[in-house]
């Protein structure tokens, strides 16, 4: 018995340590959450299945952390061996026991009144490696704080938050790095994406995602546009450890409705980018929307997945694939080793392209561009999906992703001249969605619904729906025993079928969920996790 | 083209408006800019987009001064979405000037032709609105509200909704038809609805809840539940109830 006992606590004081390894292999262990999506790959999909399509009806809640702060709860926690790590909004990271929700402790990060993010003072969650975690801060500060404590260990400084760069996304961790990239699309920063040393914070390698002087693109931007190009990056990258490359999302081009300030295709905004993790050298690249003028942002998680795919002679192989539903309302397929476009087709109503040429770039609809009388989008300004995670399903091999469905902006273009730390958008869009109105009667009949859409990704047919009244911010999980879980801003937190979207549980939390549910389990028990208003719920099978 | 003469003639009128709170129209005219670069991305071009602000009728959450609409302007507010503005100490008072020239041009002085005393008259008796309608705390609550309906509506739309209910109806006030599976149907206002649930005010004034799944039919009326009165009242008669309607300006701005 004293053996036993002994032998826990070792294993759990072995445990307490992340290796980058333990990452890596995240999968394997599904009682623990270790990085923003699940894993690396960014599926968001738990092999945890103690919950089922049967048995999930019986849900109850087992604890609420109510956080004082009135900003969006956006955050996916990470939990390690039973220790759930969150943040409250805007920068304090806090250090709950995942089976009761009681606070070991709570670090406190005051952002400076300089910072000025365009959406809310929002964070997305944090990434750990060790013993140590890594949180981006409003005010654009990348700081390092002991998981034991709660003491800051380190800060550094990335960028000008008064010029208006910020980090709202969960960084991530990459051997001995910790990667993130500045938010601030709409006020005429120029975006990167830099590592840092985890032990010290110092930079190791920065790539800027607009590019300057004598770098490859820097010819796609008009006179010195370049240096308010925008290109932002908010929300998580993904790492495939056998090509060695991390792949992120980036923002829209400033200025966000009128392009005339910067004439060329404007890379790297609105792209992924496949840079070698080591170095930060971009190995490929992938633009979305070339010269973007919709704010069609392309901040989504690269879901990383190997797909049976068509090599051209009849046969089929495995191929490293990556899929991606963009905000600009088109489903994505790439071959992630190498960027090739493999497939791409509209999973919501689009009338700004009508197809691809034959290296699979967008063919534009001449005249859909924002105008001083104003032009009408689909998808609109928030877009056909946008920062909310997405996840693939290796069981039922169907990508999920939430979606605003029959929505449309109608965009204005302004004359626009740059001033550092000031609003840099050359317009505006008129959307039809309420944007969180509380009277429906205002809501027309072709103001658009939001959706849980699953999506083949061999055909890039849709499977299913599960449509809802108003829209939503809220990301997907999916787990091994075929359950979907979603929210939305209804404030209904709810469980489907992932297999044909049958609604199987529901429960009213009372505030919009704008995060990403996630699974862990403690002592053998599974709970799903999910932020919504103000707090973070965390609900188990009844006793 | 049509909207950029209403702009100009609404412009117009706000000048003056600002003018006498102590601002130029310079003030006006170059906050106007400013507003639209900075701030209608969030708060939308009519000033509306953000819940709860509703920035041409002067109401805000968080300041009511000139000098407190500057500081919230300057310094963002916390913990919202408002960010702290890198303006010039002028260009603040020009955002302020236009801030406060906005939805002051609501009616035209020359549309109002009739007698607001009579038509207030017409208003509770003959024309017996408030059995629909509210005002200052007066009335049913089936109806639109029509307390500040002087700083929301035109002369010429009042009277439009006058004589002919249906020619507009804003879709606040569409009405809202459940029928339950016994066949009893229930009309009202709709107050929320998601994707499982509805909530509304019966005709009788009551709270109602609905599970969708209980329900065998519900939906928008097309049609207003308001009588034309282009036969119950005369051509004075409406000229002299518009004249009234457009002095209700809210309780507590007269």
């Amino acid at each position: 018995m004293k053996l036993g006992i002994l032998l826990c606590f070792y294993a759990g004081s072995l445990f307490a340590q992340v290796s980058f390894e333990r990452i890596l292999s995240a999968d394997k262990e599904p009682q623990n959450w270790l990085t923003y999506s699940g894993t690396t790959l960014s599926q968001r999909y738990s092999l945890l299945s103690q919950i089922t399509t049967k048995n999930v009806k019986d849900l109850e809640l087992q604890w609420i952390y109510q956080a004082p702060s009135l900003e969006k709860y956006e955050a996916t926690s990470l939990v390690v061996d039973g220790i759930l790590y969150t943040v409250q909004p805007p920068n304090d990271i806090v250090a709950l026991d995942a089976a009761t929700g009681r606070t070991f402790w709570t670090y406190t990060y005051k952002p400076s009144p300089e910072a000025r993010p365009c959406c809310g003072h929002v964070n997305r969650g944090l990434a750990i490696l060790g013993n140590r975690l890594f949180m981006g801060t409003v005010d654009a500060h990348l700081v390092a704080v002991d998981a034991k404590s709660g003491h800051l260990l380190w800060d550094t400084t990335v960028a000008k938050a008064g010029s208006g760069y910020a980090l709202t996304h969960a960084p991530l961790v990459v051997k001995n790095k910790v990667i993130v990239g500045t938010a601030g699309g709409e006020f005429g920063i120029r975006g990167f994406l830099a590592a840092y040393d985890v032990g010290t914070g110092k930079e190791i390698w920065r790539f800027y995602t607009v590019p300057g002087p004598g770098e490859p693109g820097h010819e796609t931007w008009g006179g010195d546009s370049w240096k308010t190009g925008g290109a932002s990056i908010w929300v998580t990258g993904s790492y495939d450890p056998e090509l060695n490359l991390t792949y992120w999302g980036t923002g829209n081009p400033g200025p966000d409705w009128n392009g005339d300030p910067r004439p060329g295709d404007n890379l790297y905004s609105d792209s992924v980018v496949a840079l070698d993790a080591d170095t930060g050298k971009l190995k490929w690249y992938y633009q979305f929307s070339p010269h973007d003028e919709f704010d069609h942002d392309s901040v989504q998680v690269p879901v990383l997945a190997d797909l049976e795919w068509p090599d051209g002679t009849g046969q089929k192989r495995l191929r490293k694939a990556m899929l991606w539903a963009n905000r600009n309302g088109l489903f994505y397929v790439l071959d992630r080793a190498t960027g090739q476009f493999l497939s791409g087709k509209p999973f919501v109503d689009v009338n700004w392209t009508n197809g691809f040429d034959e290296k699979g770039r967008p063919i534009r609809v001449a005249g859909k561009i924002p105008t001083v009388e104003g032009t009408t989008i689909y998808p609109g300004s928030e877009g056909a999906t946008n920062w909310y995670s997405p996840s693939y399903s290796p069981r039922t091999g169907l990508f999920y992703v939430s979606t605003w469905a029959a929505y449309a902006s109608t965009f204005f273009r302004i004359p626009v001249a740059y001033t550092e730390g000031r609003v840099y958008a050359g317009g505006w869009p008129k959307s039809y969605v309420p944007d969180g109105r509380a009277a429906e009667n205002l809501r027309k009949e072709n103001e658009g619904f939001g959706a849980v859409r699953a999506i083949d990704p061999l055909t890039g047919q849709r499977r299913w729906e599960f449509k809802m009244n108003d829209v939503t911010d809220a990301g997907i999980l999916t787990t091994a025993s075929d359950l979907l879980f979603s929210g939305g801003r209804e404030g209904y937190f709810y469980a489907l079928d992932a297999r044909n979207g049958e609604l199987l549980w529901k429960v009213t939390l009372g505030g919009v969920v704008a995060s990403g549910s996630m699974t862990y389990s403690v002592e053998g028990r599974q709970y799903v996790s999910v932020a919504a208003g103000h707090s973070l719920f965390s609900f188990a099978l009844r006793k | 083209m049509q909207a950029a003469n209403v702009t100009a003639v609404l412009l117009g009128l706000s000048l003056l408006v600002a003018a006498q709170h102590g601002y130029t129209p310079a003030d006006v005219e170059e906050g106007e800019q400013l507003f639209i670069e900075n701030c209608a991305i969030c708060h939308g071009p009519e000033g509306d987009a953000v819940p709860g602000v509703e920035l041409a009728r002067g109401r805000f959450r968080h300041a009511s001064s000139d000098e407190e609409l500057s500081q919230v302007i300057a310094k963002g507010i916390p913990g919202t979405a408002m960010p702290p503005g890198n303006f010039h100490e002028h260009q603040l008072t020009a955002l302020i000037a236009y801030l406060r020239s906005m939805g002051t041009s609501v009616n035209t002085s020359a549309a109002i032709l009739g007698d607001a005393t009579r038509g207030k008259g017409i208003f509770e008796g003959k024309g017996e609105c408030l059995n629909c309608h509210r005002v200052d705390g007066k009335g049913s609550y089936a109806g639109p509200e029509l307390t500040e309906i002087g700083v929301t509506r035109r002369t010429a739309q009042l009277e439009r909704s006058i004589l002919d209910p249906d020619a507009e109806i804003l879709p606040e006030n569409r009405f809202f038809r459940v029928v339950m599976q016994d066949g009893t149907a229930v009309t009202g206002r709709l107050l929320n609805l998601d994707t499982f649930t509805i909530q509304m005010m019966d005709s009788k004034e009551q709270l109602r809840s609905f599970l969708k799944k209980n329900l065998r039919e519900f939906g928008f009326v097309g049609k207003s539940s308001m009588p034309s009165y282009r036969n119950k009242l005369s051509g004075e008669e409406v000229a002299d109830l518009v004249a009234y309607l457009v002095t209700l300006k809210g309780a507590n701005r007269r």
